[in-house]
Formats: C-alpha cells, structure tokens, sequence
C-alpha cells in the first residue's frame, strides 16, 4: 500500500528545535501551514500542537478553512507551505493510527451498500488487499455500530437511514479504525438531539481510552461543554488552547468581526463557559 | 451469416424456424455460431460486472467519450500495419490502436476538466466528438487505400459479430475474463473508492491506482466490445445492465451480479438474434434486449420501480386525506359538544372546507367506512367508536409534532425537511412514544447535560 498521493511538502519547513512549542508528544503538530485553492490561500500560516488525550474544537465562520486544514492534515487538500507531524513522525508512518469522519453531504447516501458495509469499510485498511471482509471484522464492525446505538439498523440501506443516523454510521465507521487520533468534519451539523447525545458519548469515551479527537465545530454554545480545547479559526488562527483561557469575549469578537448575531451568541457562550467551562 | 449484409436500413426479414432458433440457442448450431454466442455472452456479463462501479463512479458517460474516440485509432492502426506491409485487419493490431486513441479522450477530457472552468459534460462532449470526427475522416482515407483489405473497417462503427472469427472471440472471452475475476478480487476496493475516495485516502489506499485499475477495466471492456456491439452503442452495455440491475436490490454485491446477468443474458440474445436473422446488427439486438429488461426494471421493480413509487405515494396520499377526514369530523364534533355519540356532519360542508371534489370525498368516505371508522346516514357521515379514537389519535399526533417543532426545530434542522404537514401522517407509533418522552423530557426545569442547548 504505497501512497502515491499527498508527498510531504518540505519546502518552507521550520526545523523542529527552531519551534521549542512543537513537541513529538503531540498527536498533531502543525507547523506554518499553508493552503491555497486555485492560488488563492484558504488558510495562513497556521501553528498547532494538539495536546495528547483532549478533545479539540477548531471554531470559526463559515469560509473560515475550518475544513480544509483536517484535510491538509490528513493529505487530502494540497499544502502551499508548512508541513504535518503526528506523534513526531510524518503521515505515511502513522495513518494506521488515524481515524476520519468526513462530511456527512460529502457521499451518495443512494450508494447500494448497508449500514454495517459502511462501518466495515472502517477495517478495510486492516484487512488488506484482495481479501474479503472476514466474520471477525464483521464483527467488529458490528460492535462499532452497537456503540452509536444503530445495531437494530445495520442492515438498512444507507438512504433509508436518517440523516442523524447517517452521521453515527460515519462515526461508527470512525471507530472500526480503531485509531488513537480522529479528524471529526461537522459531525454535529444538522443532526437530532438523540445524535448528538451519542456523539458527545462517544467523545468522551474516546478521550478516555486515551484518544485525541480534532473536531469541526458549528455551534459555538456546545464548544465549552463538549471540548477540551478549542482554536479559533479565521484563515489564521485568531487564537488557540484550552477553552476557559481561549474561548473569551474578546476572541470571539476577533474571530468573527462584527457579525452581530454571533456575537450574541457567543457572549451567552462566553458567559457559559465562565460559569462552568 | 454467410449472407452479404446490403444495409442497416434493409427491413426484410426471413424468420427462422423454431427448430434453427433452439438450435442456435443451445448452441447446437455449428462450432462457429456457437463460439460467437459464448464470446458476446462473456463480453455481456463483463461489460456489466464493469459497469456496475463505472455507474457507482459517476463515470459512465466517460466510457461514451472513450468509445467514440476509438474510432481514429483502429483507422491509424490499420494505416500504419500496411504501410508496414502487415495484415491490418488483425484485432491484436487494431484493438490497441483503438485503446490508444480512447484512453487519450479521457486524458483530453481530464486535462479539460481540472485546467478550465468547463464542466464535465461540456469537457466529454466536445471530446468525443472531436475524436469522432478526426476518426470519420481517418476512416475516409483508409477507404481511398490501395490495399484492399479495409472494407470491413466501417463494421466497428455499427459492430458486426457475423465478422468475428474463433480467435477474435477467444481474445474477447480472455478480456471478458480478466475484467470479471478484476471486478470479483477487487471488490471491496472499488466500493470504498466508489463511495467514499476520501476516506479510502486517509486509510492508505492509492486511489489514483484503484481507479486506473477501474478505467482499464473499461477499456477492456470498451475495445474488445467494438466488434460486437460496435462503438456508437458499446457504452450501452456498460450503462443498461447495472442501472437496470440496481432497481432490484440495494447491495452492491447482488448489484453487481444481477447487472453481470442482464449483460450477459443480453449478448446471448443478440448473438442468436444476429446467427439467426443476419440482416439485424447483432449490437442493436443486443442493446434493445438489454433496454427491455431496463424499462421492465423501471416499470415493475419492488420498491425503486415506478409502479412501486405512484402507488406508494397513492397510498399515502389516501392516508392524508383520511386522517383529514377524521379530524374535520372530529373538529365538528367537539363543536357540538355533545360528549358521547358523534354528531353527523354533511359530507358537502367537510368538502368545501378541504376542497375536495364529490367523487374524492366520497372515495374517502368510503375508504374509512371500509376501515370501520365512519358511519355513512344519506350524504351525513359520523364517526364510529373506534372512529373517534381514530381521530383523537391524529389529532394529538398533529400537536406532538408541531410543538416538537416549535421546541427543537433549532436543535434537529434535519427533521424539518419534510413540511410539517405531510411528517404528521407518516410518524409511526415508535416515533410518536419518542416525541411524547423527549417532550416531556424537554419541559423539566433541570434538562440533563447533553441537552443544556436546547
């Protein structure tokens, strides 16, 4: 399995002990990226270590290149500058640890497969060129969609599932890679209150098996509540860490300008996370 | 076969007996015709098999543009095998011609696609028909040659299987073959690349490899298909079977096996059709065979087919109406107060409030008497016993449903899709018991946790 896409750009690459912030610990190190769509840049120069073991939230409006720096991190959206480490190590040595939730408009929900086919496309990569999916990681697969609640729905067509429903079986997916790091793409958008239950579940189980779970958030009055730590994301990170230090007034303001009914929105949010955070 | 084809447009049939028909088809009919009808039949189920992910991809139009683009090849094929002094009519040296010239449309079409603003229909039409045209003129040239082998150059055009010899259709099954135990191995593969590239991606997988593996299949396909069917029609085969194949079931797998199937069935019909009726192009039979089964499908299949779809929708549009019915009875009712036994209510006033016609209305009516929900006196009607629990039922389902919306419709954008309206018919029972607790759930001061944001 040799990847042919998505070679490392190490053109403008920093080396490491020039950032004494980066450290090999982190799950995510990312360092100056850059990524332009049709030579026009969607995110600037973008700094982050993830810390080990948290769940984080990357907020910002809508154009803000929240989805594309995942999928710069994970290869998918070409990298102008910077580059990616996981774990200190590049991409190709560690994909195997890496699980991805995409978004859930991104597929044609009409595709002819099922429920539990979907979740089993999870340990493709496990089993490997040429083989079909042996009963044990049917089984498996099985377990990952009892843990979103849909075992009664594994053998539905995907169309006929709710779009809720939809979004668990793609985070069921998740969770059959069995990796220690996930890309989560708007699992929360326009999803059921039943959905977003399980999901904040599953979230935290995650993090308490000792994952880390990178996660696009919309819904700035949930980020205090569900997340450890948050970056704020406006082309350029406006700013980054732990959500009581991080997730204020002023950088809200910041992120967003001055879209007024957001800033509603986030000053209840603000007030929120000061209460409880 | 052994009769001159004088046009395509030559209408005049001979019928063959019912014992030449059994005969050809079970293979009984001479070891050439009999060859030629195994070769169509594994080019059909391969053409489907491979089909079947070329639909999945969104890239069954692309097969068209490399067919037609085919063209040029075989005539450039043929021009440089005699200049060289060799035999052009061989398959082994026209065949790659064809591969070549196609694979280069998809490239052009590709290039088109990421460099410009075009789309993809514009990028494949104008493809296409460029390399179409530069093979029609290629092809006038080849006929002005001196070597006097070219005549039958044109049948790629139109496909000729009556043409073919046993090696020619042992090429063809090998291909068939290669393609059919490709699609089998590689399976899972193309689903995951299929739905989801993205993902595939992030697992490792080499997309841009799985995909050639694909396209290549298609060319197989493609290339080894122009004899038989010929190139205007080839894509037919990989179009027809998967999409008529996906009415039936919602797998992939059996997707994929019912579509090799109808390919399959459809080559065999063709061929016979062309060895018993020489004067029909075998590639027309054969895509007519593979058109009927899809306008069958369309028409008949359980749950995806058209018939299916108007009476389901028949069905709930009844449904609606009914409950509509109940509730204007019952609203009535409840305006005469009079507690125990429903008041009757003219048929007559219940229209002109839904704007029913009399013929509706009374179908309804009917429809509910049959149920045993409505009791019919003259033109008055009143609900039964059960009737009114009927419609007490509606009634509350209807309220459930749009506080559900009033409370949550921020939270769950998703369940607003549907108008309110048309939801409130079709919410089952299970669903309903789900409304009732996370209502009651919703009104409690303290909510738990997960839902602080509602």
């Amino acid at each position: 399995m040799t990847p042919i896409l998505s070679k490392p750009d190490r053109k403008s690459a920093t080396p490491l002990s020039a950032r004494p912030e980066h450290s090999a610990e982190s799950p995510v190190s990312i360092h100056a990226l850059t990524v332009a769509y049709h030579r026009k840049p969607v995110v600037w120069d973008v700094d982050y270590d993830a810390p080990p073991q948290s769940l984080v939230a990357i907020v910002g409006p809508n154009g803000a290149g929240k989805s594309t720096i995942i999928k710069a991190c994970l290869g998918l959206a070409p990298k102008a500058a910077g580059r990616v480490e996981f774990w200190g190590q590049p991409y190709r040595a560690v994909r195997k640890r890496i699980g991805y939730v995409p978004q859930r408009e991104s597929v044609d929900w009409d595709f002819p497969v099922s429920a539990l086919d979907v979740v089993a496309m999870g340990r493709y990569g496990k089993i490997g060129w040429c083989k079909p999916v042996s009963r044990q990681h049917r089984a498996a697969a099985m377990e990952c969609i009892d843990r979103v609640g849909l075992a009664d729905y594994a053998s539905r067509q995907i169309s006929q599932l709710s779009g809720g429903q939809q979004q668990r079986v793609f985070l069921a997916r998740a969770l059959a890679q069995e990796a220690d790091l996930y890309f989560m793409d708007e699992p929360f958008a326009g999803v059921d209150a039943a959905t977003e239950r399980a999901i904040v579940q599953v979230l935290r189980e995650l993090k308490a098996g000792g994952a880390t779970v990178i996660v696009v958030h919309h819904d700035l009055q949930t980020v205090a509540e569900y997340f450890d730590e948050v970056m704020l994301l406006n082309m350029r990170v406006v700013a980054e860490g732990p959500v009581s230090d991080t997730f204020t007034q002023d950088n809200l303001v910041k992120t967003y300008g001055g879209r007024l009914t957001l800033l509603a929105e986030a000053a209840e949010a603000v007030a929120r996370a000061e209460r409880g955070g | 076969m052994h009769r001159a084809q004088t046009s395509i447009t030559d209408v005049s049939i001979e019928w063959p007996s019912v014992q030449d028909v059994f005969q050809t088809m079970t293979f009984q009919a001479g070891y050439n015709t009999s060859v030629v009808l195994a070769g169509t039949t594994l080019l059909g189920v391969a053409a489907g098999i491979v089909g079947a992910f070329a639909l999945l991809r969104k890239r069954a139009l692309m097969g068209d543009a490399l067919s037609h683009a085919t063209l040029p090849g075989i005539a450039m094929a043929f021009i440089v095998a005699t200049l060289f002094g060799v035999a052009g009519k061989s398959l082994l040296i026209l065949l790659p011609g064809a591969a070549i010239t196609g694979v280069l449309a998809i490239v052009a079409t590709q290039f088109i696609i990421r460099q410009t603003r075009l789309s993809e229909d514009t990028a494949i039409g104008v493809s296409l028909s460029v390399f179409f045209g530069a093979g029609v003129v290629l092809l006038s040239y080849v006929q002005n040659m001196s070597s006097g082998d070219q005549a039958g150059l044109a049948t790629f055009i139109y496909g000729q299987t009556a043409a073919m010899n046993v090696r020619d259709v042992f090429l063809m099954g090998t291909i068939a073959l290669i393609a059919i135990i490709a699609a089998v191995a590689l399976l899972k593969e193309f689903a995951l690349v299929c739905f989801d590239e993205d993902f595939a991606a992030v697992q490792g997988w080499p997309v841009t490899f799985i995909d050639l593996v694909m396209m290549t299949l298609v060319v197989l396909v493609t290339v080894v298909g122009l004899q038989a069917v010929g190139l205007i029609l080839v894509v037919a085969m990989l179009i027809i079977p998967p999409a008529a194949a996906r009415f039936w079931t919602e797998r992939l797998g059996r997707m994929t096996i019912i579509a090799g199937i109808i390919g399959g069935a459809s080559g065999y019909i063709g061929a016979s059709a062309s060895a018993l009726l020489p004067r029909l192009p075998a590639g027309s039979v054969i895509v007519l065979a593979a058109g009927v089964v899809f306008f069958l499908s369309l028409t008949f299949a359980p749950r995806r087919g058209v018939v299916a779809n108007l009476s389901r929708a028949a069905r709930l549009r009844l449904k609606i109406a009914q409950d509509h019915m109940l509730l204007e009875i019952l609203h009535k009712d409840l305006q005469h107060s009079e507690a125990t036994e429903g008041a009757s209510v003219s048929i007559g006033s219940i229209r002109k409030r839904r704007s029913w016609s009399l013929i509706e209305a009374t179908l309804i009516a009917y429809s509910l008497q049959r149920r045993g929900l409505l009791r019919k006196s003259g033109n008055a009607v009143s609900l039964t016993e059960e009737g009114q629990d009927a419609a007490t039922r509606v009634a509350r389902t209807r309220r459930l449903w749009e506080q559900y919306l009033v409370q949550y419709a921020d939270v769950a954008p998703s369940h607003v899709d549907w108008s309110a309206d048309l939801v409130e018919h079709v919410l089952s029972p299970e669903m309903v018991t789900r409304l009732e607790r996370s209502l009651e759930r919703a009104k409690r001061p303290a909510a738990p946790v997960a839902e602080g944001a509602a």
